[in-house]
């Protein structure tokens, strides 16, 4: 014990930790207050919102997913090279040079998780009317990050370039072949010409700009790449802080008024 | 090893399985189970009937896991998401239903939801929500470990776009909408109803002006709000990537959960539009030439379902939804309404008559 106290009383440590063991409200609430992380809380809440059962603890445990994805998918970038000739050998290479090799599986199953997590919170959100005035805008940040988390997935899902991520990647996007005026398989594109010239073609339209070509390849696969570990990221990051922080103005963890 | 301990599941019952979940069963069944779950929610809440439930079906899933082509599909790496998202959804539905059922109780007889009478307590996060959430991460972490070193994920032969598998899908978050495309053509179940979902999703908190049920669990405080919702979610959603998943196999056949992928299997398939209906069966007399008259019926239709009915349905069903939401609110909330109702109806109009387009402009990709 007297260890444990010379170490409490050092000067390193009370550099770093503001307050006495958090036994008491006062070192309760600076232990919140003090920690860049942990004051994303209120030093309060309401006994209501702290349970697991009325909140799952789905929104957190999202976040906490996005942060695993961050950690893994850094770790991997390491290894992989996003062009065509060696994507598939780099995630090859870690699936056979590697001893007890966990990290690309923590980095994908982490991703089908996260996608089940954001899922379930909007379920809870919904269920707990927690959309409701004052919360209006902040569900909506909600529903687009999770567009984001989809498209965060759907690009990642490209990257290990083997015949699961091409055709899953091609099923999606000719999708946007039939955007209406903007595919060139869309209702109403036809009409869009200059004189003779059809303005919308396989090569000219939304899902050319989505691939980068006419069909999912090399082009396909560093614009997917870039999205998918700088852009998408980035933007959600963005609006995960806008969140946050929208929580936390509007009131907290819902309750009833 | 298992197979050595339990006996095969017998074959009567995968063929009566199979045979249940052919698509048009599969639906009915799913939203005849949905009007269950919201009608009978005071009695399968309890706790011996929801355990009941769990522990038949857990062990129906792994007594399922004898027959080689449920293995297959189900045991697929980047199948695994789903049977955990089925598991979850369903214990969580449970949480919030046995929460709703208590809670309405109370307000039946004028007392505070179990959320009222804690809401005015207020706890420190430091320990209580840390804790919780510290507890959370490390089940988390638990969990994606074994489950990481367990599983190992999928790696296939390098991409090629000349050999294309059959069949062909989308990663399983979208195969609701892969689905979709059975019924409707890629601008509409690709495009426009996605951009729909999300729309209509964003557009919920302006148009539900139910002031109640605001931060805690209610169901008779708000029936069509959460019973709509829970309509999208589960049954247009969930358990269409279940289907589209589990059920679908080459040439987006249909195959039951215990049956083996055919890629010859060949279904017939005699679908109608509905000018041919109209013209042909009814007038007597061929299709017209012109487009625009030759797709009258449609658009007729088509107008008729999204401006005729939204008035009518207010004067008839949504009362006192359009006096309280007025005209702007009412019309958003009713189009969302329409196209989510889209889907079924267009199912049901398939499997009834065979309608293959409302209208069908296949000359400028123009098919409803």
């Amino acid at each position: 014990m007297s260890l444990m106290k010379f170490i409490t009383d050092s000067q390193i440590w009370k550099s770093i930790f503001r307050h006495k063991y958090p036994d008491n409200p006062r070192d309760q609430a600076l232990a919140v207050l003090s920690n860049v992380f942990l004051h994303l809380h209120p030093i309060k809440v309401r006994k209501s919102g702290v349970r697991m059962s009325f909140t799952w603890c789905m929104g957190g445990l999202t976040f906490f997913l996005f942060l695993v994805e961050t950690i893994t998918g850094v770790l991997l970038m390491f290894y992989y090279r996003p062009v065509v000739e060696y994507a598939y050998n780099d995630i090859k290479a870690l699936r056979d040079h590697v001893p007890i090799g966990i990290m690309r599986e923590l980095h994908r199953w982490g991703a089908h998780l996260m996608v089940i997590t954001v899922w379930l919170h909007m379920l809870r959100v919904f269920l707990t009317g927690s959309y409701k005035p004052p919360r209006e805008f902040n569900w909506n940040v909600g529903v687009i990050l999770l567009v984001l988390t989809l498209l965060l997935s759907f690009t990642g899902y490209l990257l290990p370039w083997d015949q699961l991520a091409i055709w899953a990647i091609t099923v999606g996007t000719n999708m946007a072949r039939a955007t209406p005026l903007m595919g060139h398989e869309g209702p109403g594109a036809a009409f869009i010409q200059l004189g003779d010239v059809s303005l919308v073609t396989a090569g000219s339209d939304v899902r050319f700009g989505l691939l980068g070509s006419k069909t999912v390849g090399a082009a396909t696969l560093l614009r997917f790449y870039v999205l998918h570990c700088i852009a998408v990221p980035l933007g959600a990051g963005l609006l995960i802080a806008v969140h946050f922080w929208r929580v936390r103005k509007d009131g907290g963890i819902s309750g009833p008024m | 090893m298992l197979a050595l301990l339990v006996p095969h599941l017998p074959e009567f019952i995968k063929n009566f399985i199979d045979g249940l979940l052919e698509p048009t069963m599969y639906f009915v069944l799913s939203v005849v189970g949905f009007w269950a779950m919201i009608q009978f929610r005071s009695f399968w809440t309890r706790g011996w009937f929801i355990g009941g439930f769990f522990a038949f079906a857990i062990v129906f899933y792994f007594w399922s896991l004898t027959d080689e082509n449920f293995k297959l599909i189900v045991g697929k790496p980047d199948n695994v998401p789903i049977t955990i998202l089925f598991f979850s959804l369903a214990f969580l539905l449970w949480v919030a239903f046995r929460k709703m059922v208590i809670n309405d109780r109370l307000i039946d007889k004028g007392l505070p939801t179990f959320e009222h009478r804690e809401a005015s307590r207020r706890v420190y996060c430091w320990p209580d929500l840390i804790y919780t959430e510290f507890l959370a991460m490390i089940l988390c972490t638990v969990l994606l470990l074994v489950w990481a070193y367990y599983l190992k994920a999928p790696l296939e032969e390098p991409a090629s776009l000349v050999k294309t598998p059959n069949p062909s899908k989308a990663p399983w978050y979208f195969l609701g909408l892969q689905e979709m495309l059975v019924y409707y053509d890629p601008w509409l179940a690709g495009v426009v109803f996605p951009t729909f979902i999300i729309n209509g999703l964003m557009a919920i908190p302006y148009i539900d002006m139910n002031p109640k049920g605001n931060g805690y669990y209610t169901f008779k405080e708000r029936r069509f709000a959460i019973s709509t919702f829970l309509f999208g979610f589960i049954v247009l959603w969930v358990t269409l990537i279940i289907l589209g998943t589990f059920l679908r196999g080459p040439n987006w056949n249909f195959f039951g959960p215990y049956a083996y992928w055919d890629p010859h299997k060949v279904e017939s398939l005699n679908n109608v539009n509905l000018a041919e209906y109209v013209y042909l069966e009814w007038l007597g007399r061929a299709l017209p030439s012109n487009i625009l008259l030759r797709e009258l019926p449609g658009f007729l239709t088509v107008i008729a379902y999204f401006a005729v009915l939204p008035p009518l349905l207010a004067n008839l069903v949504f009362r006192k939804m359009y006096r309280d939401l007025g005209f702007i609110r009412y019309q958003t909330m009713v189009f969302f309404l329409l196209c989510m109702a889209a889907l079924p109806l267009k199912m049901v109009l398939r499997w009834t008559v065979n309608l293959k387009y409302i209208v069908a402009i296949p000359e400028y990709f123009f098919n409803i």
